[in-house]
């Protein structure tokens, strides 16, 4: 059964139309990506999923209950965590203190237990530091815990900002443009750290403008360009599909 | 390799200078309790200021908004207290703590729509908060007495025993100020304020990770509210007279200069800046007429050399509390 089902999902900003009926299946378990030229909207698209957008037609189903206009932290908090194109770091914050605030969604305590500190709270923050830690030995930036975020450089950041939405213990996460910014060196470390999430049996969306790194670890790819989805289907019928080579290259090269 | 000792050297210097603060602080404390006199009453105002400072500080620093307005939950606070003690013989215990309920839900009727602003525009509604306070404290001459205010308003006390010294004024206003910084502490370092901390540089990824924007904004600012009126209080029964000037404009820009000075977002910060800020206008009043320029310069010196505020010199506000 599909985790997430998009269904005729339609975005229009005045009379420019950003997405056109787009219909999309991610299957559970999965590692889906989903490429386009630049300005194909591929962010609008993830926008509307998020619930940072409201879609003008469609709807989106995630996990069997329908989505399309709910706000993103409910969304958030029913197991659908993104990341963003432009890292959305917590300034002033360690990388240790920004994944504790991803586990926001899977701990308690308000106020009246800040001040009291129970034994169960002390418990909780032990627990949520012992995992944080993990979380950042797992992306690789055990060193860096206590580091103040900002100064990370970019590609860690990315990292640190991947961490920190699995430690909201995602059913489904979406990657916004991962790759954006990084060196070869970085998006290969990136790609190890996507795959190893997915095995660890999370579902990811990835949306990706650079197209080898999703032909490479993809399981299926949906090609979004001008707005409509022009093509679906594994690694190696993507890198084949003459539409798709005529959208990444332009149609002089397909018709060539 | 270098890198690595010159941090540690770094981080050394910074405890010595935070040891260093702590004992100037202490010096200055009993400084003003052997010479007694007008300093014990800077020291004391600088208490009540220090008590607003920490309050605005969880609105303005830990979550990164602008507010304008505090001074009208001071002026509740102080209304409040005056009018209760004054003309209905309340204790002022149980008025300072009425006057807070007042405050907590005035700020949560203001808030809840006023915080869907941001920016600029949260700062212009706040800070025509101050001012719609302000008129009506000088314009409600039947509630507040208009220019006159109130005076005679009862020193702070449970039944019998009152605190009239001055030396026990000061006394008790740092240990409420301490209970002040001692909440700021506990709530920054948490699930609560954590999410504050979040929403100050970036609600989008605040929300994508599931905190409740707009909820949080509410609470931080009714907790500033509740610091604020708390101030106000403490400042009709320490002096005993409030009028409309001591909630004006001046509060705000004085409480920001705190604010700013000591270090916007750290725990100790507001406190530290309140007593500088206060102490500083007697420092240079040695310089005659050209006090406010010496004022002014001073400022400016500090916020270019130490421009996240003197607690930061000391020490990283990240691991304070």
């Amino acid at each position: 059964m599909a985790l997430l089902a998009v269904r005729g999902l339609t975005k229009r900003f005045q009379g420019l139309v950003a997405n056109s009926d787009i219909d999309l299946e991610v299957p559970e378990g999965s590692l889906f990506g989903v490429i386009g030229p630049n300005g194909a909207g591929k962010t609008t698209f993830f926008n509307m999923l998020s619930g940072f957008l409201q879609p003008t037609a469609g709807t989106i189903e995630f996990a069997g209950n329908d989505i399309t206009r709910v706000g993103q932290d409910r969304i958030a908090a029913m197991g659908l965590i993104r990341t963003f194109q432009l890292v959305q770091m917590f300034r002033g914050m360690s990388a240790a203190e920004n994944v504790e605030v991803g586990f926001h969604l899977r701990t308690r305590g308000g106020i009246g237990s800040a001040l009291l500190r129970p034994p169960w709270l002390r418990r909780q923050e032990a627990d949520l530091r012992a995992r944080a830690r993990e979380l950042l030995d797992f992306v690789g930036l055990g060193r860096q815990a206590e580091m103040d975020a900002e100064l990370l450089p970019y590609g860690q950041q990315r990292l640190l900002e991947v961490a920190r939405a699995m430690a909201a213990a995602p059913r489904l996460l979406l990657l916004d443009e991962p790759a954006a910014g990084l060196n070869a060196h970085e998006t290969e470390a990136l790609a190890a750290v996507i795959q190893h999430i997915n095995e660890r049996g999370m579902t990811v969306l990835l949306i990706e403008h650079d197209v080898g790194l999703v032909t490479r670890i993809a399981h299926r790819i949906a090609v979004l360009d001008f707005g409509c989805k022009i093509a679906e289907g594994t690694p190696d019928e993507i890198k084949r599909h003459p539409d798709v080579i005529a959208a990444y290259l332009g149609t002089e090269a397909a018709d060539a | 390799m270098t890198l690595h000792a010159s941090t540690f050297t770094r981080r050394g210097g910074r405890s010595y200078l935070a040891g260093a603060g702590a004992l100037g602080i202490a010096l200055l404390f009993a400084l003003v309790f052997i010479k007694g006199g007008y300093l014990l009453t800077v020291m004391q105002l600088a208490m009540i200021y220090g008590v607003f400072c920490v309050g605005l500080n969880f609105f303005m620093g830990y979550t990164g908004q602008a507010s304008f307005g505090q001074n009208a939950f001071a002026a509740i606070g102080g209304y409040g207290s005056a009018i209760l003690c004054v003309q209905f013989g309340w204790e002022p215990v149980l008025a300072l703590v009425a006057s807070m309920a007042v405050a907590g839900i005035a700020s949560l009727v203001v808030g809840y729509p006023t915080l869907r602003l941001r920016g600029h525009y949260l700062a212009m509604a706040t800070f025509a908060l101050g001012l719609i306070t302000y008129d009506l404290s000088v314009q409600w001459t039947g509630l507040t007495q208009g220019y006159m205010g109130y005076s005679g308003i009862p020193p702070l006390g449970i039944g019998p025993f009152t605190v009239e010294d001055e030396r026990m004024k000061l006394v008790c206003l740092t240990a409420i100020l301490l209970l002040g910084l001692w909440i700021s502490g506990r709530l920054r370092n948490s699930r609560f304020g954590r999410a504050l901390r979040a929403i100050s540089t970036s609600e989008l990824g605040a929300a994508a990770l599931g905190i409740r924007i707009s909820r949080y904004k509410l609470a931080a600012f009714v907790i500033a509210a509740l610091y604020a009126s708390a101030a106000g209080s403490l400042f009709a029964h320490v002096v005993g007279f409030i009028s409309p000037e001591v909630f004006g404009l001046q509060m705000v820009v004085v409480t920001f200069t705190m604010l700013y000075v000591g270090g916007v977002g750290t725990v100790l910060g507001p406190a530290i800046g309140a007593v500088i800020a206060s102490l500083l206008p007697e420092i240079v009043r040695s310089t005659g007429r050209f006090q406010d320029t010496a004022y002014a310069a001073v400022l400016i010196l500090m916020l270019i050399y130490a421009p996240k505020g003197l607690s930061a010199l000391a020490g990283d506000g990240r691991k304070e509390g």
